[in-house]
């Protein structure tokens, strides 16, 4: 079976900062993986390389059996990966219903041409339902708590309807029941079929989450494997979880 | 091709990169460091050249004394202004239009505001080095060129001393790279965006002065330089001092060669092209960041 | 109220205005009121890059000028009819409109605004050095007294201003449609958030080059009948960059997020402009606009409809 996604070798910098080492990462269909490492280790990076925001400069990222290298990030949205944001990004000046309007109109029209104004309403409000925020859909993003805008962030990633989520630390400053809300909302996702990367410092989270766990650190890989093979690595002890 | 004509025009070029760069040496802050698109820059520097005009004109002072007994009035009207800046658009987030908005409004209202103060008159200083030259064979040195660059290149290097060397001249190369770092230093970095923003205006008062020295100045002369500062700073790497003096001589260089075989008319486009060019082709400039 | 039938109101009202005019009988009028009717195009169209995308445009000039200077080149090669020329403007400054795009458009917001300064500026010493328009001497244009239209003759002054009302309803009938389609959708997605608006499928170096074409072209438009309405064409008029602060600050005092906040903006402005060259000086004219525009930015941001939305909403609270 081959790999959904398949990052091979890539690498970036900033002008004289290596920020990504010769990346080499794969990601099975229906998968979790779960990715951790220090701040500052390339996690964001490795995200924006695949997701398009930013190009890598050596290597390549094949997705769904096409090279990504030069794609824009709305091109690859369109081919089904889509990614959250670390801080949540809404779009202020829309309510909550056109923010999920926007990747509907836009990625799932061009994919499988457009769709009845009526569908399209019926399909926000429900993904609205599925993170507990329908009842919420005519009010501005300002209006929400940190909570609920990641949420939405994650529901607005659904909306396009992606083969592959990358979730960017949607847990972060989070309290105990609400990260088990977005947990139990995560794993829903995978068993509808959506292969996700969970990106995350929680490490309870990250372990019942997990079915597979990569570790960066200072833009290299140095661990890939079961999550209970993983955290006995006395290199990522060192480097990450002994901190 | 006359060597020493093309030897005279790149030395013109050099000594109008260094005022160049003194020039552009606000925004590399402002701009470079702190991301903020403060294109009245220009007008503040006018301005400067204005104040010291009035001062040598009235007084007899020399320029560069007077602009920098101005330069703590200028540090304060940064400060004011960054104050202004932060609370009504980069505390909301909302810095893009409204920020360069609210800045070309300053262009204007300064602008406009001399006009009406001087009117549109060019006005010039006298100094005894403003007139007599330096010569070493056929290569001519103004020294109402010199002057300006020797004392343009003190502040620059004074500048790059103070962001390698302080406390608050590192944290202000901080800021612009990591805010959230900054805080863990418990330095407020509100704080060291004012002082950093308050600086880069009072370099605004120097560069007047100098600019006064080196051509007669008149409301509107601000306008021309908008695109030179952006484009050396681009040019040199945002936020890189040396990257900008670097810059600022090439398109010193530049403009003069154009100028002395092309005609004067032309210059405007050079600065303004290299600028597009830049942007085009290498938004990291030529030091990346 | 679709966009055919505004247009019909549009026109209607227009030419209203136009035959109220003619019963006010002083020619001033016209003058006035084309400056005015050239306002409400110009700040029109700058809203559709700036205020709905978020992308500033500091040339407004350059494009105002390409229009201008089109009509000068061939008023000297075979003179045209003047809405022939608006066509011809409208596509000359729509190309250059693209071609800027998709050199700056990469960029972030900031550069962008600092590259069409720098378009502007290189635009205007092209011109300067261009001797065929006149280069900084600058261009005679000779119009006639009257114009037949349809078996009546009118004022050459009074056909101009018929000229702009055209241009002026074209500007405001495009704006407003883009408001409703999803292309003025897209367009908020870019403003509001241009790297989210990415990540969710949004074309969005697309979507901007759309914004600067449809933007260039209407300024274009609204420059081609300038140097007849001028008689006497300089690059510095041209190019002045009155036309530039007032495309940015009408906009905003009106109010950035719809087609009606340009239209306010450009009407109170524009009056009051007009009344303080009259009265004071033009000068004096600009620091007003200067000083409302910095006001504006900092104590209203959503300009004076967003004041009237705010407080239609309180009071319905009520």
């Amino acid at each position: 079976m081959s790999a959904l996604l398949h990052v091979s070798n890539i690498s970036k910098r900033f002008g004289g900062f290596v920020a990504l080492d010769g990346i080499e990462l794969e990601v099975q269909p229906g998968e979790r993986l779960g990715l951790i490492g220090p701040n500052g280790s390339g996690k964001s990076t490795l995200v924006n390389c695949i997701s398009g925001t930013l190009q890598n400069e050596d290597g390549q990222v094949h997705f769904d059996g096409a090279p990504m290298n030069g794609l824009a990030a709305h091109e690859r949205t369109h081919r089904g990966l889509a990614r959250t944001f670390q801080l949540p990004r809404p779009f202020h000046s829309l309510s909550l219903a056109d923010n999920i309007r926007v990747p509907m109109l836009y990625t799932v029209h061009k994919r499988s041409g457009p769709l009845h104004a009526d569908t399209v309403d019926a399909r926000c409000v429900e993904l609205l339902r599925l993170v507990g925020l329908d009842s919420k859909a005519r009010q501005m993003p300002r209006d929400l708590t940190q909570v609920e805008m990641r949420k939405l962030e994650l529901a607005r990633a659904v909306a396009a309807e992606p083969k592959l989520l990358i979730a960017d630390e949607s847990m972060a400053g989070l309290s105990h029941s609400e990260i088990e809300d977005i947990l139990v909302l995560l794993i829903q996702l995978n068993e509808r079929g959506i292969t996700i990367i969970l990106i995350e410092h929680i490490m309870s989270a990250v372990m019942k989450f997990s079915q597979r766990l990569a570790v960066l650190v200072s833009g290299k890989k140095i661990a890939d494997g079961k999550p209970e093979d993983v955290v006995r690595n006395p290199e990522v002890v060192r480097a990450y979880l002994g901190q | 091709m006359d060597i020493s004509l093309l030897i005279n025009a790149i030395v013109a070029g050099l000594l109008l990169g260094g005022f160049y760069a003194a020039v552009t040496a606000g925004i590399s802050i402002s701009f470079g460091m702190l991301d903020i698109v403060n294109i009245a820059h220009p007008a503040f520097i006018i301005l400067g050249s204005y104040i010291a005009y009035f001062a040598a004109s009235s007084l007899g002072a020399d320029p560069i004394l007077v602009s920098l007994l101005a330069a703590p009035l200028f540090y304060g009207l940064g400060a004011v202004i960054y104050q202004i800046y932060y609370v009504s658009f980069e505390r909301r987030g909302q810095e893009s239009l409204r920020g360069l908005a609210f800045f070309f409004g300053l262009l204007f209202v300064t602008e406009v505001t001399l006009i009406l103060t001087f009117g549109v008159d060019y006005r010039y200083v006298e100094a005894v080095y403003i007139g007599p030259s330096l010569h070493l064979g056929d290569i001519d040195f103004p020294l109402r060129m010199v002057v300006p660059c020797v004392a343009a290149l003190v502040m620059f290097g004074a500048l790059q001393l103070f962001v390698t060397h302080t406390f608050t001249g590192r944290a202000i190369m901080a800021v612009s790279q990591d805010q959230l770092a900054l805080q863990l230093m418990a330095a407020d970095p509100i704080r060291i965006k004012r002082i950093a923003f308050g600086l880069s205006i009072a370099t605004a008062s120097l560069a007047g002065a100098l600019l006064i020295i080196i051509q007669p100045v008149e409301p509107s002369v601000g306008r021309e330089y908008i695109g030179r500062v952006f484009a050396i700073c681009v040019l040199g790497g945002l936020g890189s001092l040396p990257g900008s003096l670097v810059a600022a001589m090439l398109l010193g260089v530049m403009e003069s060669l154009t100028s002395t075989f092309y005609g004067p008319s032309w210059s405007p486009a050079v600065s303004f092209g290299f600028l597009l060019l830049t942007l085009a082709f290498r938004p990291s400039g030529l030091f990346g960041r | 109220m679709n966009t055919l039938k505004f247009s019909i109101v549009s026109i209607v009202v227009g030419a209203a205005v136009y035959f109220c005019g003619r019963l006010i009988g002083i020619g001033y009028v016209f003058f006035a009121g084309y400056t005015i009717l050239q306002f409400i195009a110009l700040s029109s169209a700058w809203n559709i890059l700036g205020g709905y995308c978020g992308y500033v445009n500091f040339g407004s000039a350059a494009f105002f000028a390409l229009g201008a200077y089109t009509t000068v080149f061939f008023y000297k090669f075979h003179p045209l009819p003047i809405p022939l020329l608006i066509m011809i403007a409208a596509v000359v400054s729509g190309i250059v409109g693209f071609g800027m795009g998709y050199l700056t458009l990469r960029l972030r917001g900031a550069f962008f605004a600092i590259a069409t300064l720098a378009m502007a500026v290189v635009l205007q010493t092209l011109v300067v050095n261009w001797d065929y328009v006149g280069g900084s001497r600058g261009a005679y244009i000779v119009r006639t007294e009257t114009v037949e239209i349809a078996g009546f003759s009118i004022e050459y002054i009074q056909y101009l201003f018929l000229l702009m009302m055209a241009v002026a309803i074209i500007a405001i009938v495009i704006s407003r449609a883009i408001g409703r389609t999803q292309l003025g959708f897209g367009f908020a997605t870019i403003r509001d958030d241009e790297l989210a608006a990415e990540a969710s499928g949004v074309p969005t170096l697309r979507l901007k080059l759309i914004a600067t074409t449809i933007s260039g072209a209407l300024m274009g438009m609204a420059g081609a009948p300038f140097p007849y309405y001028i008689g006497y064409l300089q690059p510095a008029s041209a190019f002045a960059l009155d036309y530039g602060v007032n495309s940015i600050a009408m906009p905003i005092i009106g109010g950035t997020t719809s087609w009606v906040g340009p239209l306010v903006g450009a009407i109170l402005l524009g009056s009051l402009q007009q009344l303080a060259t009259v009265t004071i000086s033009s000068a004096v004219n600009l620091l007003i606009v200067g000083l409302l525009l910095v006001f504006f930015v900092v104590v209203a941001p959503n300009g004076l409809v967003g004041l009237v939305q705010e407080h239609v909403r309180a009071w319905r609270k009520k």
